[in-house]
């Protein structure tokens, strides 16, 4: 194990060498596209804090209850609805109904665990993979029967004005060295910078936190000090799902709203929990930064190939070399 | 010879089902309409790719989440060499499943030499089968995002396996490769290979300590189980005539090819085509459902969606109350009833 993390950090290492001696290489390229690539730059930034506050859920649920969950995107389009309905229907501002689309996804990730997953707890792989995905399937096409399929979005009013901070002013869709920023984007990434820090004092300072840990980590020893691991598993996923319910909410004014708009986010959640370590708040942030940059960079140096071409190159990479992940403990 | 002889005995009873079943399966053309003929063929279709996740997955209990590689690199070989070559689908379906045992090969070499195991080892092939998606969808030679149509000929033409007329051939030869697919799993696991497959997916640390190498055992079984797949995906071609990359390489396909022999019953023989029957039988009866419902259901008539609604809650019941497949939840009837 020694032996290969040293490996991964000279990979790594080999890398960004590479990458640095190519692009003085190309300093003509260089001169025509510093916009482009300052561009990408920021937007990889700007999604990759959505990408990590996506994946912060997932990664506390992969981690504590050991559980592959493939509905955390839907659980994230319930949240991307109800933020959207209650500002069609009685003109809530996104961000404030964070307060209620919080809440009501915590409830719904807790009667989830509760009656569908703690039964197939100790349940193989493949059970408890097919379940979350009947679950999956459930969500969304339950919202297509309300919704239908029809992609909606939402202006905001205030997006694109001009804001007096005292001693600036900030236009918005703000510009960054030549880059575009858009509002809603930045108070995304803001907000998951913020929540993150939440959930990381709810985990390592407070009472709660230290119960999860523990069964985390020793379920059997968290057992005989009293912890009762199956509400553990419960207010866990709760969480989870609650986290996936506030990134819908914080994603709905710049996506287009559809019964599966949720979905496109799981498996770059899992790709970032994978790379910053399973149950790890700051891997998941650092991990969400990598793959929203790779994301971007990647499309801009091999023209023609998909953005996630590049993502998946990486996500083999450390499942091969680092499958503890960046921040993970060894595995168990 | 005496060596067959006492395979065929002790398989006897999987031998005489698999007679009986297929038996039964080939009369239905006799009696259905063209349309439930088409729904029967692809039923068999995704059973027999079914047949060959259950090697890897449910004899060497590697949980693969990526078989889409496998059927899509078999519907691509013999796409392939049809269009741009002319060579038969005969010698295209039998290349694919080596293409796809190879491939089996290399991504088994490289993941079970690095350790990956459970949840770490299912989403590696997921990635791989994303990998292959998105690279076929950038290749022009490979027909690219457009794809590929394999042109129709007049009349039954049995080198290029196309058959214009009658529906009720396709059906039948796609019978025959799971009957032969399913006869070659059950020799599978009555073999000596066979019992090394379950030794490893029970405990890997004590078969080794046997003396059975597990690497080498879990790659005869991704090659295996990759072959059969692509079988699965060569025929695919064959009937649907037109492929790309989203249709053979998606997610959807993956989770297609695994959710029948899971409902079925992971690891056992008949679990993928008992759990093929079911998920068809249920889909159809969803469908109908919400297409012309009883009087006292009116209100559901037409709702876009509610029969995957059904279909994703009867799925996570099965799970919770038959967690090892129907097969499993008789035996365990059945051993209950025995007491």
């Amino acid at each position: 194990m020694q032996g290969r993390s040293r490996t991964f950090i000279w990979a790594v290492l080999a890398f960004v060498v590479i990458g640095v001696a190519f692009a003085i290489m190309q300093t003509s390229w260089w001169d025509s596209n510093d916009t482009v690539f300052i561009q990408a730059v920021v937007s990889g930034m700007l999604i990759g804090g959505v990408y990590g506050l996506v994946a912060m859920g997932l990664s506390l649920v992969f981690g504590v209850l050991d559980i592959i969950n493939f509905a955390h995107g839907a659980l994230m389009t319930i949240g991307i609805y109800a933020s959207y309905l209650l500002f069609q229907n009685y003109g809530i501002d996104p961000y404030l109904s964070l307060l209620v689309t919080v809440p009501l996804l915590f409830v719904v990730g807790m009667g989830i665990q509760r009656f569908a997953i703690n039964p197939v707890m100790t349940a193989p792989v493949h059970n408890q993979l097919l379940l979350t995905l009947g679950i999956a399937i459930m969500i969304e096409n339950l919202l297509l029967v309300f919704f239908t399929g029809t992609p909606r979005s939402i202006e905001l009013s205030y997006a694109r004005g001009s804001f007096d901070l005292g001693f600036m002013t900030l236009d918005f869709p703000l510009r960054v060295f030549g880059a575009v920023v858009s509002m809603p984007k930045l108070i995304a990434f803001v907000m998951a910078l913020v929540l993150a820090l939440v959930l990381y004092i709810l985990i390592q300072r407070t009472w709660l936190g230290a119960a999860i840990r523990a069964s985390a980590q020793q379920p059997e020893g968290a057992e005989l000090v009293g912890i009762d691991n199956r509400r553990i598993y419960i207010i866990t996923f709760g969480i989870g799902a609650a986290a996936a319910g506030a990134a819908g909410g914080l994603v709905m004014p710049f996506l287009f709203v559809s019964p599966t708009a949720g979905a496109t986010f799981t498996i770059i959640a899992f790709i970032v929990v994978v790379l910053g370590g399973m149950g790890s708040i700051p891997g998941a942030v650092v991990g969400g930064f990598i793959i929203g940059l790779t994301q971007e960079l990647s499309q801009l140096f091999v023209s023609g190939s998909s953005k996630l071409l590049g993502v998946f190159v990486v996500f083999i990479l450390v499942l091969l070399f680092r499958p503890q992940g960046l921040f993970g403990a060894r595995q168990r | 010879m005496t060596k067959i002889m006492t395979l065929v005995q002790a398989s006897s009873r999987d031998l005489y089902i698999l007679v009986g079943v297929v038996f039964v399966l080939a009369l239905l053309p006799l009696g259905v309409s063209p349309f439930l003929l088409s729904v029967g063929t692809s039923v068999l279709i995704f059973a027999l790719a079914g047949v060959g996740w259950n090697v890897l997955s449910g004899f060497a209990g590697q949980f693969s989440f990526g078989h889409a590689a496998y059927f899509g690199l078999g519907s691509y070989t013999v796409a392939i060499l049809l269009t741009k070559y002319s060579i038969s689908p005969w010698i295209g379906l039998i290349a694919g499943g080596f293409v796809a045992a190879i491939f089996g090969l290399l991504v088994g070499w490289v993941s079970f030499r690095f350790g990956l195991k459970g949840a770490y080892f299912a989403l590696a092939t997921f990635a791989v089968a994303e990998m292959l998606r998105l690279t076929f969808n950038s290749i022009d030679y490979f027909g690219a995002g457009i794809g590929i149509t394999i042109p129709l000929v007049d009349g039954d033409d049995w080198a290029r396996i196309q058959f214009s007329d009658t529906r009720a051939l396709h059906y039948w030869f796609a019978l025959g490769l799971l009957a032969v697919s399913i006869v070659a799993v059950i020799a599978i696991k009555r073999s000596r290979i066979g019992s090394y497959m379950f030794a490893v997916r029970e405990d890997e640390d004590a078969a080794s300590a046997l003396g059975i190498d597990p690497l080498r055992t879990k790659l005869i079984a991704i090659s295996i189980s990759g072959f059969i797949t692509a079988l699965a995906g060569g025929y695919f071609t064959l009937f649907f005539l037109f492929i790309d990359p989203d249709v053979v390489f998606g997610p959807l396909v993956s989770v297609a090819i695994l959710l029948r022999p899971i409902v079925g019953g992971v690891g056992t023989i008949w679990g993928p085509v008992v759990g093929a029957a079911i998920l068809s039988l249920l889909g159809e009866l969803t469908r109908t459902l919400v297409r012309e419902p009883p009087a006292f259901l009116s209100f559901l008539e037409g709702a876009n969606g509610l029969d995957q609604v059904l279909f994703g809650f009867i799925l996570i019941v099965m799970i919770i109350r038959a967690p090892d497949g129907v097969l499993g939840w008789f035996r365990r009837k059945r051993e209950k009833g025995t007491e």
